[in-house]
């Protein structure tokens, strides 16, 4: 053993090395080891980012008080985000990622409250992009009203991760007495759409197949907590509600159809498509029914109520193009059918397989 | 948008099956030439808008539907090559060759793009001078001026690293064939809105008077189609065979002079075998010889073809309006768009692709016009 | 699958589309044409008389034609024409105070 062979401690194999978090400009397999370069990124990047009680605990749980919320049930929703390209017109991954966990919990009349992301990086993704991401979660939970309270950073091999997925976790409170149920649809209800359909997936769509855009399209990736609150006040007597992001309009109404065991029909010329986007689909051959929204829902009313939920719905930014799309009806149970702007009626079908892959 | 919504305006509409209706007094055969247009038909539910004598067939005019098994495993065994980057249109990439199909070659490392342009093409092979880029050149006469602009384009860049795959059919002589098989039922044709417009229909006049039938150039929209339709149903009713144009706004006799002129320069006419209905003579296009170098069957030495089709598959009825989808026993159950058996369901614009897709095997009766 | 699509466009599928601005590239005639808001690169060579403004058929990014407005009109000036002529037929046989066209 030769004496000029320098000792390495246990400390420096478990990446104790000094060099400050700031100094990479990318990420590296360290950063996801639990050790140093993990500490790092966590107390440089996400704690300073998100900041708040539970989190600056770091503890392997956050442990929140339901007191308040005494008399409600809970409400509990997860989903993963591998959008491509993760910086799209109108939003990022980390936007979609937060503002689609509001949603999920909203659309059940859950008052959202606090979320957990867990991250899985590439190796090699930048930090600046990184950093991008995260402020943008943090201003998407402000505006929500929701906190960051727990998380998880993991590191793939480069090759092995396209830059980032994110999983986020959701828990909302439902009060009492409020049970909103994809069974609930009875023939007679009006089917309500709160906007334009298609929005999202032409965003996404128009950066992969280099189309321009006079104005520019913009994903339409919202939180709809305040507006689902606003309808439910002002129609407790809603059956259900749905946002159709993967599969689009057409998958959230097979959904109610099949779960309710009724028919769906649609008139083509009341749903709401902007110009820009309808171009698109002529252009790329697709049909709006199928193209993913994230910023839009679909509520089912009884008839008597539902001129008291659009007013309610046109009232707030996020429902001004609010419209009647169709009804509920007792024939052709569990399928979904149209009757097109020229008069004639179709079935629409569900998609069979991935009309536009990586959407969100 | 303009030139769209207009056509599809349901008073207009309104207004033209009306007239079909009180001009029709016997039944009537008919068949729309292009897959766009049988989109259209059943997508709008123009057949069921119409008075119960007509009958609208549909013919072979999905260029993907036509193309032969042949000429797809020779486009996957070019793909699979590791020195090629295969461009394709979108449509082609799931159509089950004796093997899978480009989309699981894709998954397996194989260089697949999907360009929405052969030009899109020509800037890839121009931008990679170390791969091999072959295009996908399929299609009916519509698609040959931009299959031809690529070739002449690579042609005038030297570009040594472009080569497309050819696979081109003509309407005409399938038409011909169509009109002259024994068990043909049809009486009058919507002829192919898109492909007049590149190539005019002075063609198609020789036919209409050979066979006394009918044909309207038409377009694709529901009042295009019901135009043409009540065009066909006139002159059927008047026994009065010939050529109209109810495609007027882009379709002129001639065509486009400089379309034509680009395609007779870059390809010549040859045999052609289509997908479900055997060899049609004269009814394809190839590379002319001073292009010949620009020809990847040539370029890539692929072993013998194998083909297997499924025998339970009637695509070649459907396709020469002799059977509807919805008369073949594994149309919506062994057969899908996930599972196709044969060309028509291949492809978003085959026949019963598009039925499945509006969900004609979901129907138990036409669903009624006035229902909502 | 960055970028692929499972359906896709249809081979017949020309779309109208209003030329924005024209422009040459290795000597061919390009454009961007405009689908009500979102434009594409087209390809302008067949249709050498094309000015912003005018209307095009774009078929795989290349257009195949130009639109004459004239006979756009056509089969609109037609459905007007049957429509006046139920109109006459109605009065003519004499029937009190009724639609012609009964849409």
């Amino acid at each position: 053993m030769a004496s000029d062979v320098p000792r390495v401690s246990v400390a420096d194999l478990l990446g104790t090395c000094p060099a400050p978090f700031t100094q990479y400009d990318r990420v590296l397999l360290g950063h996801g080891s639990g050790g140093r370069l993990s500490a790092d990124l966590i107390h440089r990047l996400f704690l300073p980012a998100f900041d708040n009680e539970a989190l600056r605990r770091l503890d392997d749980q956050a442990v929140c008080d339901l007191a308040p919320h005494a008399d409600a049930r809970v409400a509990f929703t997860t989903d993963s985000y591998v959008v491509q390209p993760i910086f799209f017109p109108g939003g990022d991954i980390g936007r979609l990622a937060v503002h689609g966990t509001v949603n999920d919990l909203a659309v059940g009349g859950a008052t959202p409250l606090f979320l957990s992301a867990a991250f899985i990086l590439e190796e090699g993704l930048p930090i600046a992009d990184l950093t991008r991401v995260v402020t943008s979660m943090r201003e998407a939970c402000d505006a929500a009203g929701v906190v960051l309270v727990t998380g998880d950073t993991k590191v793939v091999d480069r090759g092995k991760g396209d830059q980032l997925f994110i999983t986020t976790s959701g828990v909302g409170v439902v009060p009492r007495g409020r049970s909103l149920s994809a069974s609930a649809c009875r023939p007679g209800d009006r089917i309500v759409v709160s906007g334009t359909i298609g929005d999202h997936g032409i965003a996404i769509m128009s950066v992969r197949e280099g189309l321009e855009f006079e104005t520019t399209l913009e994903s339409d990736t919202a939180p709809l907590a305040d507006l689902t609150r606003a309808m439910l006040e002002a129609c407790p007597g809603i059956r259900c509600m749905r946002d159709p992001t993967r599969g689009g309009l057409s998958s959230a109404l097979h959904e109610l159809a099949a779960a309710s065991n009724v028919g769906v029909r649609l008139s083509e010329a009341a749903i709401p498509v902007r110009p820009e986007v309808r171009g698109a689909c002529e252009l790329l051959g697709l049909d709006p029914l199928y193209v993913a929204n994230e910023g839009k829902l679909v509520a089912v009313v009884p008839p008597a109520e539902a001129d008291a939920l659009l007013a309610a719905m046109q009232a707030h930014p996020l429902g001004v193009n609010a419209a009647v799309i169709g009804e509920i009806v007792d024939e052709h149970r569990g399928m979904v059918t149209m009757r097109s702007v020229v008069g004639g009626t179709r079935v629409v079908t569900m998609l069979a397989g991935e009309q536009l892959p990586r959407i969100c | 948008m303009k030139y769209l919504d207009e056509y599809r305006d349901p008073v207009a509409a309104e207004k033209l099956v009306q007239a079909i209706t009180r001009t029709a007094t016997r039944p009537w055969t008919i068949m729309e030439v292009c897959g766009g247009q049988t989109h259209t038909i059943v997508k709008y539910g123009i057949d069921e808008m119409l008075p119960r004598g007509i009958d609208l067939v549909h013919g072979p005019g999905c260029p993907v539907c036509v193309t032969s098994l042949e000429t797809i495993d020779r486009a996957h065994a070019i793909a699979s090559r590791p020195d090629v980057v295969f461009c394709s249109f979108g449509d082609m990439l799931r159509v089950p060759g004796s093997r899978g199909d480009l989309l699981q070659l894709k998954s397996h490392g194989s260089q697949v793009r999907v360009v929405y342009s052969p030009l899109d093409a020509v800037q890839i092979a121009a931008a990679n001078p170390d791969r091999q880029v072959v295009f996908f050149a399929i299609g009916f006469e519509t698609t040959a001026p931009p299959n031809a602009m690529a070739v002449w384009l690579a042609a005038e860049r030297r570009l040594t690293n472009f080569s497309v795959l050819v696979s081109h059919v003509l309407v005409p002589p399938a038409i011909t064939a169509i009109l002259e098989a024994p068990d043909n039922r049809v009486q009058a044709f919507l002829g192919p809105g898109h492909v007049c417009t590149v190539v005019g229909y002075e063609e198609y006049e020789p036919i209409a008077a050979r066979h006394g039938v009918p044909i309207v150039i038409t377009g694709f929209e529901p009042v295009d189609m019901l135009e043409g339709l009540l065009m066909a149903v006139t002159r059927l009713e008047q026994g009065r065979a010939g050529v109209d144009n109810a495609y007027g706004r882009v379709v002129r006799r001639e065509g486009n002079p400089a379309s034509r002129a680009l395609i007779e320069e870059v390809f010549e006419v040859c045999d052609r075998k289509w997908r479900g209905v055997g060899t049609i003579p004269a009814s394809g296009l190839r590379l002319r010889e001073r292009y010949r170098s620009f020809d990847a069957e040539l370029r890539f030495d692929v072993d013998a073809i194998e083909t297997q089709e499924s025998a339970v598959c009637i695509s070649g009825e459907i396709l020469r309006g002799v059977r509807k989808p919805r008369e073949c026993p594994a149309f919506a159950t062994t057969c899908t768009p996930m599972t196709p058996l044969g060309a028509t369901m291949v492809s978003a614009e085959g026949a019963c692709a598009a039925y499945y897709a509006y969900g004609r095997h979901l129907e138990t009766a036409p669903v009624t016009l006035h229902g909502v | 699958m960055r970028g692929g699509k499972d359906r896709s466009t249809l081979m017949c599928l020309g779309i109208p589309g209003r030329v924005v601005e024209t422009w040459l590239e290795h000597g061919i005639l390009m454009g961007k044409v405009d689908f009500d808001g979102v434009s594409k690169r087209v390809c302008l060579a067949h249709v050498p008389a094309v000015k912003p403004g005018d209307y095009v058929v774009v078929h795989v990014g290349f257009a195949l034609s130009q639109i004459d407005e004239v006979e756009a009109k056509r089969v609109f000036a037609f459905l007007e024409r049957m429509e006046q002529l139920d109109e006459l037929a109605v009065e003519s046989a004499d029937e009190p105070g009724g639609d012609g066209s009964g849409v």
